[in-house]
């Protein structure tokens, strides 16, 4: 026989109590597993979404207003490009992809269209300050799209519309938007005359019911080059990741970018931070909840066992169990009763979460070993903390004045 | 080997001081199988736990082997009374939901004996005190008789020199009692010292020595009675 013989056989003598508690717990601990699940997988899938809207951060000139740029894409004033490499070396995170981007007005044929110079990915790891950056090895943490580029690279059209970015451009390629392909009856392989240069199409974009479709994309050195504008932009997208942009970001490349104007797609974002808040808001009520009712309901299950074993603690005394003895019989079932709330309660909350978050939240939900750890750790301490002092007062009771009641 | 030293106990509560022991001085030699009787108060189980390291007194020292109990610490103390005394007590004080086996392999868990070992000598323990077909049997499965045996055996698992009983036949009927006393007897010739707190005139007379208590004093010392009733509690 051992202490935990002790612990084992005293637990199930008083199974009414015993399951009060156990329950308390394993709620408390379901509700706050559940919760964590869906609200993770729910910021997936939002970051998800925002991610295939693309870009969620604009660097404007300072008098730029946001509707000028999404409506004629034109600024009248222009920042240096140097803003880039500002960007780019900074220890800023959450920049999942930067477009720099200079427009300028054009008539093909009689008709306007806007010519729009981009950089292309290649320029970025040809240069050894933004390469050390390392703006496209960051980890996409926040549920970006991954592009991967090295086994089966997904078509320019699609990189460029949802990331804003493309791998490369040559300095006389050109990309079309729709709109400006259907006008002017263009398509990939054909050459068009753009500020006096050929260019030869590469690619026909597709629809998008923005801006973009009445745009032709080339080379921004390129564009600078043929407008004589220098090293300049009028505007920089950028893919920031909405966990971040949550938690500041657009403050710090405000701070970074002091002559620039930063703004961001605020609604979406908005929704995105509320959900956050409210998610992470209800999970601190929970913990709250589950700390103060579990922590009460096992210290007071706790006290009234002291109680109630107070002659089975005197005798253990008299035959010569000294005060870390019956400390460590408490503990020991204490950390029973956590251990076993902290499982069942996982695997309760996990059950809640991966049946009920598709229907309640509309999202596929899956366990996440990381919650088993993190609820049993929690179950433990409470039942644990919740336990200490009841422990301490058995461990010091008077075996003499017990011993000596009727 | 036992001995008190002008030992005072006052119990403080509810702006009241009661004297449980006054200026006790007791010599128990080893070998000595000896009955503390007097009415109900007199301070009999103050005394019995005092001597087992259970209860500090006001005044006065306890030495065991002519170390003082009470300047050690608690712990200490434990560890003594696990190697060195055995309690039996009126009420038993068996652990309700352990096996008659497991309730005489606590003063072994206790001592740090493997399991085998423990098995081993509380199955022993049990033979010895007539309950060996009832080694897995709850308390609550047992009549007060086989329960206070059980208490016996575990009391004696851990060899104890000193055996500290208090009214270990109070609970039992005349015959179970008989039973208690004489494995008490018996457990004194091996030449371990009893001290037996009874009010039974019946149980006191076969100690080898009789010390008496009133309002938490000892009585003048009486040689061993010729007479049960001349030295035992009014009852």
């Amino acid at each position: 026989m051992h202490l935990r013989t002790i612990v084992w056989r005293e637990l199930f003598e008083r199974k009414n109590q015993l399951a009060t508690s156990f329950l308390a717990i394993l709620v408390g601990i379901a509700a706050i597993v559940s919760i964590k699940n869906v609200t993770f997988y729910s910021e997936k899938a939002v970051a998800k979404e925002l991610d295939a809207l693309g870009a969620n951060i604009l660097i404007l000139p300072k008098s730029a207003s946001l509707q000028g740029y999404y409506s004629a894409d034109l600024q009248d004033e222009e920042f240096p490009e140097e803003y880039v490499t500002r960007l780019s070396s900074s220890d800023l995170q959450g920049l999942d992809n930067l477009s720099p981007k200079l427009s300028v007005p054009t008539e093909i044929e009689g008709k306007r269209f806007t010519l729009t110079g981009i950089l292309p990915k290649s320029e970025f790891q040809a240069k050894a300050a933004w390469q050390g950056a390392g703006i496209f090895s960051r980890p996409q943490g926040c549920g970006t799209v991954v592009v991967d580029t090295t086994c089966n690279p997904p078509p320019v059209q699609e990189t460029l519309v949802r990331r804003r970015v493309i791998e490369t451009l040559g300095s006389t390629e050109a990309l079309v938007g729709a709109d400006v392909a259907t006008t002017l009856g263009l398509n990939e392989g054909q050459t068009i005359k753009l500020l006096g240069k050929p260019f030869n199409i590469i690619a026909v974009l597709p629809q998008t019911g923005t801006i973009d479709d009445s745009r032709i994309f080339v080379h921004l050195h390129r564009l600078q080059e043929l407008t004589g504008k220098g090293s300049v932009l009028n505007a920089i997208e950028i893919v920031g990741c909405c966990n971040q942009i949550s938690k500041g970001l657009v403050q710090k490349i405000n701070k970074l970018l002091p002559d620039a104007k930063v703004v961001t797609i605020t609604q979406v974002v908005d929704t995105q931070i509320k959900t956050n808040r409210m998610m992470s808001r209800l999970s601190l009520i929970f913990l709250a909840i589950i700390v103060l009712v579990g922590g009460a309901s096992i210290a007071n299950y706790m006290y009234a066992n002291v109680f109630e074993r107070r002659r089975e603690i005197g005798t253990l005394m008299a035959l010569g169990a000294g005060t870390s003895f019956i400390l460590r019989m408490f503990l020991l079932k204490a950390l029973l009763l956590g251990l076993a709330g902290g499982l069942g309660g996982y695997a309760l909350g996990t059950v809640l979460a991966v049946t009920l978050g598709p229907r309640l939240a509309g999202i596929p939900v899956l366990p996440m070993w990381s919650l088993l750890a993190w609820g049993t750790g929690l179950s433990l301490a409470i039942a644990l903390a919740a336990s200490y002092f009841p422990a301490r007062r058995a461990a010091h009771l008077d075996p003499s004045a017990v011993l000596q009641e009727v | 080997m036992l001995r008190m030293e002008a030992v005072t106990k006052i119990y403080d509560g509810r702006g009241r001081t009661v004297a449980g022991l006054r200026s006790v001085t007791l010599d128990i030699s080893k070998d000595d199988f000896l009955c503390v009787v007097g009415p109900s108060g007199c301070g009999k189980s103050t005394l019995l736990l005092i001597l087992g390291g259970m209860l500090s007194p006001t005044e006065g020292r306890v030495l065991l082997d002519g170390q003082s109990l009470y300047a050690l610490s608690p712990d200490k103390r434990a560890n003594l009374r696990r190697e060195k005394i055995g309690f039996l007590f009126q009420t038993f004080n068996l652990v309700p939901y352990l096996s008659a086996l497991e309730n005489v392999q606590i003063p072994l868990v206790l001592a740090g004996l493997n399991g085998p070992c423990q098995k081993e000598r509380a199955a022993a323990l049990l033979q010895q005190v007539g309950l060996a077909d009832r080694l897995h049997h709850k308390p609550s499965e047992l009549s007060v008789g086989q329960q206070q045996r059980v208490a016996l055996a575990r009391m004696l698992a851990n060899n104890p020199e000193i055996i500290l009983a208090d009214e270990p036949t109070g609970n039992l009927d005349p015959d179970t009692g008989e039973q208690i006393v004489a494995l008490l007897e018996e457990i004194n010739k091996e030449g371990r010292t009893v001290v037996m707190v009874t009010h039974d005139p019946r149980f006191a007379v076969r100690a080898k020595k009789t010390v008496r208590l009133r309002t938490g004093s000892v009585v003048p010392e009486e040689s061993k009675p010729a007479e049960p009733s001349k030295h035992c509690c009014p009852h």
